[in-house]
C-alpha cells in the first residue's frame, strides 16, 4: 500500500489543494466481495437459481398444457364419462396430442419434484431423512417420466 | 386479549400454505394418473376397468377437488410470477390474492356442472 499523504506539498490532506494528481494517483481498493485470484473457487453452481427460474417458466408453460387438458378430459364432450381405451388411442393418434402429453408430463414430473425437493428441504432436519427421502422422490420421478414416455412412444391401438 | 406468539401472516402467508398443499396433492394425483394410464399398455379392458372408478359419484367429487386444487396453484402460480417479475409485483401482492380468489371462485362454480353433472345424473338415475 502506498501512502496516502502528499509528500512535496506540505498541506493537510483536508485543508489543501487535492492531494492525490495524475503523478500521484490515490491508491485502488478493491471492492469489499470482490472475486480476485486469492478468493477461493466457489464450490456451489447457479443451480436453484436455475430451478426457481425453471419453476416459474414451466409454470407458465404448464397452466396452458395441464388447464387445455382439463378442460378436454373433464368438461368437453359428457366429461370424465367418455374416456376409455378408444378415447385414448383417437387422441394419440395425432402427433399433435402426443407431443402435447409428452411436454406435459416431463414438465409437470420436474415441476413437481423440484417443489418436493423444497418441501423437504424445509421440513426434514435430520441428514438422513433428507438422503432417504429424496432418494424416494428421485426414483419415483425418473420412474413416472420413464414410464410415461415409453406408454406415449409405444402406444399401439391394435393391442388386442 | 393478548396479542398471539404464533407468527400468522396475511393473505401472502396462507397463499403460500395454499400453493404448497394444493402442490402436493397435485404431485400425488399425477404419480398416480401416469399409472393409470399406463395400463393402456397391458389391456384395453384393465385400462376401461379403472377408468371406470373415475366415474363414479364418489370419484367425481375428488375430482371437482382436482379441479379445484390445479385453479388455485395456477392462478396463485401467475400471482406468484408477478410478484416476482412485475415491478409492481410486491405492492400488489394483496390485490391479486383476492383477484386469484375472485376468478377461483367464479370458474369452480361453472365447473359443479361439467365436472358433477356426470355423477348427478348417475345418483338420480337418469
Amino acid at each position: 500500500m502506498s501512502t496516502t499523504e502528499s509528500p512535496a506539498s506540505g498541506v493537510g490532506p483536508v485543508e489543501g489543494a487535492p492531494v492525490y494528481t495524475v503523478d500521484n494517483p490515490a491508491p485502488v481498493i478493491e471492492a469489499p466481495r470482490k472475486r480476485t485470484k486469492k478468493t477461493p473457487k466457489s464450490t456451489r453452481g447457479n443451480f436453484e437459481m436455475a430451478a426457481w427460474l425453471f419453476m416459474r417458466l414451466s409454470g407458465i408453460v404448464l397452466v396452458v398444457l395441464v388447464l387445455g387438458h382439463l378442460l378436454i378430459q373433464l368438461f368437453l364432450d359428457g366429461g370424465v364419462s367418455k374416456i376409455g381405451f378408444a378415447f385414448v388411442a383417437g387422441r394419440w393418434a395425432s402427433p399433435f396430442w402426443q407431443v402435447w402429453d409428452l411436454v406435459m408430463l416431463w414438465l409437470a414430473m420436474l415441476h413437481g419434484s423440484n417443489g418436493l425437493r423444497t418441501i423437504i428441504n424445509d421440513y426434514a432436519e435430520r441428514p438422513a431423512s433428507r438422503m432417504w427421502l429424496k432418494a424416494l422422490l428421485y426414483t419415483a420421478t425418473v420412474f413416472t417420466i420413464l414410464l410415461g414416455t415409453l406408454v406415449i412412444f409405444t402406444f399401439d391401438p391394435n393391442i388386442r | 386479549m393478548p396479542a398471539g406468539t404464533l407468527y400468522r401472516g396475511r393473505e401472502g402467508m396462507w397463499s403460500w400454505v395454499a400453493h404448497r398443499v394444493t402442490g402436493v396433492l397435485i404431485f400425488f394425483f399425477l404419480f398416480v394418473h401416469v399409472l393409470d394410464t399406463a395400463l393402456v399398455r397391458v389391456s384395453p379392458e384393465d385400462y376401461d376397468k379403472v377408468v371406470a372408478t373415475y366415474k363414479t359419484p364418489i370419484v367425481a367429487l375428488l375430482e371437482y377437488g382436482l379441479v379445484a386444487a390445479i385453479l388455485f396453484h395456477a392462478l396463485n402460480g401467475l400471482r406468484v410470477i408477478a410478484v416476482d417479475f412485475w415491478s409492481k409485483g410486491p405492492r400488489y401482492q394483496k390485490q391479486m390474492f383476492w383477484v386469484v380468489g375472485v376468478v377461483w371462485v367464479v370458474l369452480m362454480l361453472g365447473s359443479v356442472y361439467s365436472v358433477l353433472g356426470h355423477a348427478f345424473r348417475v345418483l338420480v338415475g337418469s
